[in-house]
């Protein structure tokens, strides 16, 4: 967007791209050089017959000094053409190039602003350290704290009497100092996961589509009736994203009213209040297959549902293409999961399912079961591989039963405190040190 | 006579332990928190080792130590550097400021009380 500069700033701009001096103008213009001064920094106002003296003597239109966005395309067109070496003679060619091809230039002048603004917010992201002051005031903060502790507990570990009075008062400053380490890292864990929130507003396409069923919840009313309009549900829930997210969504849709179609809500109800969330009740009701029992499942209505249930889905790169977490199971925003999830051992042996109770390590009071079955993406083809992709439902179990084996998974290795697991592919954060053991 | 150590920092139980140790060594020791007339009183106390925090109320550490550093009187005096930032680069600016010793929060007890008798030595 050009940005509207002011008369003055115009004028300045025109005399120089005229060469004249400040004083030649001015006295053009029947006017004090320090008052063409005070006009030129936008700290006069200037009108009516001043003005067009000063067109007249710039030879410019009255009117291209007070309308804006010329001189704005021009000025952002120069900068864009002082960032790199462009000859003299190309470079005073500027308004004919302007002048001739608007559009382009206008395309160029827009692409010069995108770039100046992506490169602040780059520099603000890298030095946010130091540019960010909450940061970098919590981090001191912190770190003054923990000094203070160290050195009153090391007073009072080390060996050597020490007098009864000191050791009240080191005791009274470890305590007051932990209790201020607690609440200033309190209030920078809230202000990371702020932060947090506010980047991934920018994020991919698949964020975005992950976010519009997170905010419209799963299910999708306007989808279940007998006559849906695809694109108009795609066109409302996709206000204001991305191209790319549109795209997702709207296949993701295609998807949810075909499953809609052949499993209607009212009879899945009905199924659903006898089997509760059994996908092979639901897969045997309608003589459909599994995956697509799944996904119904993961879309009905909560209300109908003994507990609400969780899905990933994941092409056969291993690349989440869906993702409906559960508060006790969440799933990684980016990148993959768990290697140890059903999801993808499924993908090992395609059309088989696999049933596995899970304790996710980090959150061991959570129990769920997992249904996963890796299946075609298409119909087969003969002489033609088909490509697969694997469904993972995830259901809340309760923790009674201790009959069946219980998987442990993780969700991330990053923040898994499993200490030897094969399946690790990252060191954690959340151990001392990476396991020896390759 | 013990000699004198003094403390320029803003936290009061940092500057309860650190006193509380140096002391138990037989050191005197005199405490400020103020930047701004930091330099001032080290030329009034004339101590042997300075400890200097670099994030103070008023004036950087760093500020201090370069005046310091400027002033004949004072020049040669050993000041230890204390911050809570101990990247390569803060090292940097702290060595081109001229302390003779650098230390990161959070330290021990022994290190500090092992730095101030080798500058004292000095």
């Amino acid at each position: 967007m050009p940005r509207d500069t002011l008369t003055g700033s115009r004028i300045r701009e025109r005399r120089v791209m005229a060469g004249l001096k400040q004083s030649e103008l001015a006295k053009r213009a029947e006017i004090s050089p320090s008052y063409l001064n005070l006009i030129e920094h936008n700290r006069r106002r200037i009108g009516g017959k001043l003005l067009v003296n000063i067109a007249y003597a710039l030879g410019v239109e009255p009117g291209s000094l007070t309308e804006g966005a010329e001189t704005t395309l021009l000025a952002t067109l120069r900068e864009a053409a002082s960032d790199v070496d462009m000859t003299e003679a190309e470079f005073v060619r500027v308004e004919e190039f302007a002048g001739r091809f608007p559009s382009w230039a206008a395309l160029l002048a827009d692409s010069q602003r995108k770039v100046e603004t992506l490169q602040r917010s780059v520099e603000t992201l890298t030095d946010r350290l130091t540019h960010d002051p909450h940061l970098a005031t919590s981090l001191h903060e912190m770190l003054s704290t923990v000094t203070a502790i160290r050195s009153a507990a090391s007073i009072l570990a080390e060996p050597g009497d020490i007098e009864p009075e000191w050791q009240r008062r080191f005791n009274r400053n470890i305590y007051e100092d932990s209790a201020r380490l607690a609440d200033t890292s309190r209030s920078l864990v809230q202000y990371l996961e702020e932060a947090d929130s506010e980047a991934s507003e920018t994020n991919a396409p698949q964020d975005e589509l992950d976010s519009v069923f997170q905010r419209h919840g799963f299910h999708v009313p306007a989808l279940e009736a007998s006559k849906a309009d695809v694109d108009a549900v795609t066109a409302e829930l996709g206000q204001g994203l991305s191209q790319a997210a549109r795209w997702l969504l709207h296949r993701a849709i295609l998807r949810y009213r075909a499953d809609a179609e052949r499993m209607p809500l009212g009879d899945c109800a009905d199924t659903v209040a006898v089997s509760g969330n059994d996908p092979f009740a639901l897969a045997a009701r309608f003589g459909c297959d599994l995956a697509s029992a799944m996904r119904r499942l993961a879309h009905l209505p909560e209300d109908i549902l003994p507990d609400p249930v969780g899905l990933a889905i994941c092409d056969g790169s291993g690349v989440t293409t869906f993702r409906k977490p559960l508060p006790e199971f969440p799933l990684p925003r980016l990148g993959a999961g768990c290697a140890l999830w059903p999801l993808y051992r499924a993908l090992a042996r395609p059309m088989m399912v696999h049933v596995e109770v899970m304790e996710q390590s980090a959150r061991a009071a959570a129990r769920h079961r997992g249904y996963a079955i890796s299946q075609p993406t298409g119909p087969a083809r003969p002489g033609e591989d088909v490509l697969f992709e694997s469904h993972m439902l995830i259901v809340p179990e309760s923790k009674r039963d201790d009959s069946e084996e219980i998987r442990h998974v993780g969700l991330t290795c990053r923040i898994c405190p499993h200490p030897t697991c094969e399946a690790r592919r990252e060191p954690s954060i959340m151990v001392a040190s990476a396991p020896r053991k390759l | 006579m013990s000699k004198q150590v003094l403390l320029i920092e803003d936290e009061p139980n940092i500057i309860e332990a650190i006193s509380f140790i140096l002391s138990r060594d037989g050191w005197t020791v005199k405490t400020h928190s103020n930047g701004a007339d930091a330099v001032e009183m080290v030329k009034e106390r004339r101590p042997d080792v300075v400890i200097l925090d670099v994030m103070l109320p008023g004036k950087s550490g760093y500020d201090i130590l370069r005046e310091l550093r400027d002033d004949p009187e004072v020049e040669g005096l050993p000041v230890l550097i204390l911050t809570a930032r101990g990247q390569t680069k803060d090292r940097e600016i702290a060595e081109r400021a001229g302390c003779d010793a650098f230390m990161t929060k959070p330290f021990s007890n022994a290190d500090v009380l092992e730095t101030v008798r080798a500058l004292a030595a000095k």
